[in-house]
Order: C-alpha cells, then structure tokens, then sequence
C-alpha cells in the first residue's frame, strides 16, 4: 500500500535526519551530561526510524530491508521536514529545532496511539515514552536558554527567528497524509497544528521568547524537495553502503 | 613541642592507612591518606576520565559513516557509554578534594594527560572494530586488576566500568569478524586497522616495569595490583589466538610462540611511545583542541543554565 509506505517514510526520515544531525554532535555539547542526553535522543529516534523503515521495506514487498531504504535511496526520495535537516549553528538552534520537533512528535504519536493500524498504533505506544521524555528536557533547555543570562536569550530568540520559517511543514498534508486520515490510520494535521502551537506558545511565555512576526513559510522536504544540507548529510551517512555495494557490515 | 606531636600523629596514622592496605580494606574518601597516595590518584584517576571523554572523538569520527542502522547504534551507545564512564571517574576523583572544573582546567593547560592511544586517528570503519577489540581489550586487562585497587571510589568504579567494557570488547571483534567474512576490500581494512592498532594498543600498558618510576609506590599501597609487563602479557596471550582465528595477522615479525602456548611480543618502539606522551603523536593537537573549542562553545550554555537554575531556586 503506497500511501502507507510514504506516510511510513514522512515518519522515518524525520527521525532519521534528525538523528544524524544529533550524532554529528557528540562530543561537541557544553558538557558531559549534556552529551548523554543528546546521544540518548539520537539512539531513540534511530530506534523509530528503524520500525518504521522495516515496515515500509515489507509493505514495499521489493525485498529491500531498513537499510536500504536507509542507506540506499536517493535524496529526492527523503520525506522528512525541512527543519530536521537545518545544521548544528550552534546550542540554541539545536535545542530551537529539537524543541519544535519534540512538541510535534508528542502530538503526533499521542494521535496516532488511536490509529486503527496496528502497526502505527503500536509505533506511537512504544515512541510516545520517550519523545515525551526529548520533549520535556528541550522545554526545560528553552526555558533555561530564554530565562537565564541575556546572551542566551539573546541566541535562542535569534535561533527562532531562522528557524520559524521551517517550523510549520509539519502540518501540511501531502497525498499520503490525506489517504491516512480518511482511513482513520492517521490524525487530522490541523488538531495536531492547535497542539503544538499551545505547547510553543506556553513554553516561549514562560521562557521569555518570542514568536517572530514574519510567519512566512518554507516547505518542500515532505515531497523530497529538500535543503542544500540534506545532500551532504546523505553523502556521508551513506558513503560506505555507496562505495562498497556488495559489502555486508 | 606541637610540631613533634603532629610528627608522632602522622606516623601513627601512616601506620594505621598501611595496616589497612595490608588487610585488604579500602580506604576511603573521609579516611586519613598520606599525601603522596592521595596526588597519585588524583593524577590517576583524572587521566582515567579524560582517557574515557576524549576516547569518544577518534570513535565519534565514523558515527556519521556508519554503516548501518544496527552499527550506527552500536557505536552512538558505545561512545554513550565512554562518556558515563568519564562521568563515573570524575566524580571518583573529586572525593580526592579537586573539581571537576579544575580537572578539566589542567587538562586544556596540558598539565593533565590522557591515554596517548586516542591520539592515532581512526582512517576506515575497522579501526572502530579495532578500537573496540585492541583498545578496549587492553583497557579491561588493566581494569580488571583495577577492581581491587586500594582506593574505594575508583574501585567501584571499575567494577561498573568492566562490565560495560566487556561488551564493547566483543562488539569490536564482531566488527573485525564480520568484516574478515566479507569483501576483499573489507578484509583489506581490517588487516589495515590492526596494522595500524596493534602497536599503540600495547603500548597502553606503559613502559617496561623496569622503566616505570611510580610503579613501587603504587604496588606498595595497592594502587595498582599488577606490573605493566604482566597485563601485557596477558593481554597478548588473550588477543593473538583471536586475531588468529578470523584470519588477522599480527604485525610482529619477532613474535615467539612458546612452547606452553603463550607469545612474547617483539620490541616496543618506545620512541615512538614517548614522542605521543609529549604531545607529538598524529592526533595530540586535534583532540586537544576539540576539547577546548567545545567547552568554550558551550561556556554560555552553562552559565545561562546556572543563572536560570538560580533564578528557579527563588
């Protein structure tokens, strides 16, 4: 079933990509707890993309696995949001990106704990622990980073003012999204938008932030349409499978 | 009339710390130790830690390559692991009266060292076997002896430690296996990576037991319970039958297998050694750098989390 599979994919790559770019942050955080904690979000989020990649590799019925589907497929066929993919600029747009990311999956995968597939409802039931969890230490980060010292809200409020034009693609619906939701396999998007804009509106009040004015926009990555970033990304994550096809790791 | 007193006291609970090394127990961080013992384990201890937290750069080089999701896991918790371990050890020292700030100062004023084996650089994916399986191989034959060290805190550390440590001994040598099992290209880097690992792997052990100064004090007051030379031994004895097994040849051309099964390894390159001690391995500036540009990167994010921290505490 195609529109699965995609929807499948949308949920995969947003993790995947996301964990990536957490990965390529260890050993770089502004302290040894903090690396754990961002090791430990990058392992979860593997974790659901590698369910949600081996299901869509069986329902795709073509013999490939995960990993394939990982490590083998070209860029414009990447379903994940433009925002998960925006580089490491630095603490606050990490934690900018992680925070918008985390308030999505919480209400998506809560949604979803409803879906009347099986194997979606049971994703969400296993994924929804832990991005609760990335939620509620990226809510207390922005908390730290809005309401601390002036430079740190200074960096964060700036963070958000890049990063706000990728936070809302999310909630655009592509064909798979649609067929989803008229199955009652997945939620509406738009609950999900009111959701997720409550959480960021309670956090950034409490954190002293700001939602920027300009509210303009940007979208593509849900239909393989992606960053310059993305590119890269693949060309390192995938430069082994790529440069040795016939190799087992 | 003081100063005697204090004298008659210091050798009194000298005595007493002795009896207790003697005995077995362990002494502990409210205990009376003489200076000399508490000085070693702070540089001990502390070059421990930096070992486990700047061991996560030469690996942390290939998590973005990683070649599957399972190995990307794999290597994301290893290093994962490598950080608790350098948090459990900086907490073990800072019951010896120093920070974990400070440690982390005299570390960037190069007044702190770490194990020199981090300063090779990892060149393909079997180096990440290879570190698992040599560099962690070594580290848990020194660790293992560890567990009885005299001092309670590092004591307990290394019996978590090991624990962690042996999976990641296996986990390595899957790599080297699966890898020996594979394309010829793949076979070609393992060889490569062990070529490359074996020596500074040995090397970890330190110099010869006859060039090791602070090595009587420290068998003396059971900092350390074996001789550099022992766990070498043992260390070969353990991984040249495994190498062996997947097809690996050790690059030792004066290897001597005795008669009882065991092997005495050629000569060490001590030049070698002592040139990455005092900062002039491959890697020596890199890790060191890495590790400064991080903390001042993160400078502000620690403060702004101890302001916010104060702020909530109203």
């Amino acid at each position: 079933m195609e529109a699965k599979k995609e929807y499948l994919l949308q949920i995969a790559d947003n993790a995947l990509i996301l964990s990536h770019r957490l990965s390529e942050y260890c050993s770089r955080a502004p302290f040894l707890e903090e690396d754990l904690a961002n090791t430990n979000v990058a392992l979860d989020l593997i974790g659901i993309a590698e369910s949600a990649l081996g299901e869509a590799a069986n329902l795709e019925g073509k013999g490939r696995s995960g990993d394939d589907l990982a490590y083998r497929r070209p860029e414009n066929e990447f379903k994940n949001v433009l925002l998960v993919e925006q580089p490491n600029t630095d603490f606050a747009y990490i934690m900018v990106r992680q925070f918008f990311t985390d308030a999505f999956h919480v209400a998506f995968f809560t949604e979803l704990t409803k879906s009347k597939d099986e194997f979606l409802s049971a994703l969400a039931y296993k994924s929804i622990k832990e991005v609760t969890y990335h939620l509620k230490r990226s809510s207390e980060w922005m908390i730290r980073l809005g309401d601390g010292t002036e430079l740190a809200n200074h960096k964060t409020q700036d963070a958000i003012d890049h990063l706000w034009k990728y936070s809302h693609e999310f909630f655009n619906a592509t064909e798979a999204d649609q067929e989803m939701i008229k199955l009652g396999f997945g939620p509406d998007l738009k609950s999900l938008e009111s959701a997720w804009k409550l959480k960021v509106n309670e956090i950034f009040f409490m954190a002293k932030l700001k939602i920027p004015e300009n509210n303009y926009q940007l979208a593509g990555g849900k239909n393989g349409v992606h960053s310059e970033y993305l590119g890269h990304m693949l060309t390192e994550m995938q430069y082994l499978p790529s440069k040795y096809p016939d190799a087992v790791w | 009339m003081i100063h005697a007193e204090t004298k008659i006291s210091e050798e009194k609970l000298l005595e007493h710390f002795e009896a207790k090394i003697e005995a077995e127990e362990k002494i502990e961080p409210r205990d009376w130790m003489p200076d000399a013992y508490r000085q070693h384990l702070i540089r001990q201890i502390s070059q421990h830690a930096h070992s486990e937290v700047i061991g996560m750069q030469p690996e942390g080089n290939w998590i973005t390559r990683s070649p599957s999701l399972r190995s990307k896991k794999i290597l994301l918790a290893k290093i994962q692991d490598e950080g608790g371990h350098g948090l459990y050890l900086y907490s073990a020292a800072e019951t010896l009266g120093v920070s974990r700030d400070q440690y982390i100062q005299w570390l960037h004023e190069g007044k702190a060292k770490y194990s020199s084996v981090f300063n090779y650089p990892t060149l393909n994916w079997a180096d990440i076997g290879a570190i698992g399986w040599l560099v962690d191989g070594a580290a848990i034959t020194n660790q293992v002896s560890l567990q009885r060290t005299s001092y309670g805190p590092y004591s307990r550390a290394m019996v978590r430690i090991c624990k962690e440590e042996s999976f990641h001994q296996r986990q390595g040598y899957e790599i080297m296996w699966r890898m020996m099992e594979g394309t010829k290209e793949q076979r070609q880097m393992a060889q490569d990576a062990i070529n490359r690992w074996w020596w500074p792997a040995l090397m970890m052990f330190g110099p010869h037991d006859t060039d090791s100064p602070r090595t009587s004090l420290a068998m003396k007051w059971k900092i350390k319970r074996e001789s550099n030379d022992n766990l070498r031994e043992k260390f070969i004895n353990k991984t040249i039958p495994q190498a062996e097994h997947i097809g690996l040849v050790v690059p030792d051309n004066k290897l001597v297998r005795n008669e009882d099964g065991t092997f005495k390894h050629g000569d060490i390159n001590w030049d070698e050694f002592w040139a990455v001690v005092n900062g002039n391995g491959p890697c020596n500036q890199q890790r060191l750098e890495h590790h400064i540009r991080a903390h001042e990167e993160g400078a502000w994010v620690r403060e702004t989390a101890l302001v916010a921290n104060l702020k909530h505490k109203k």
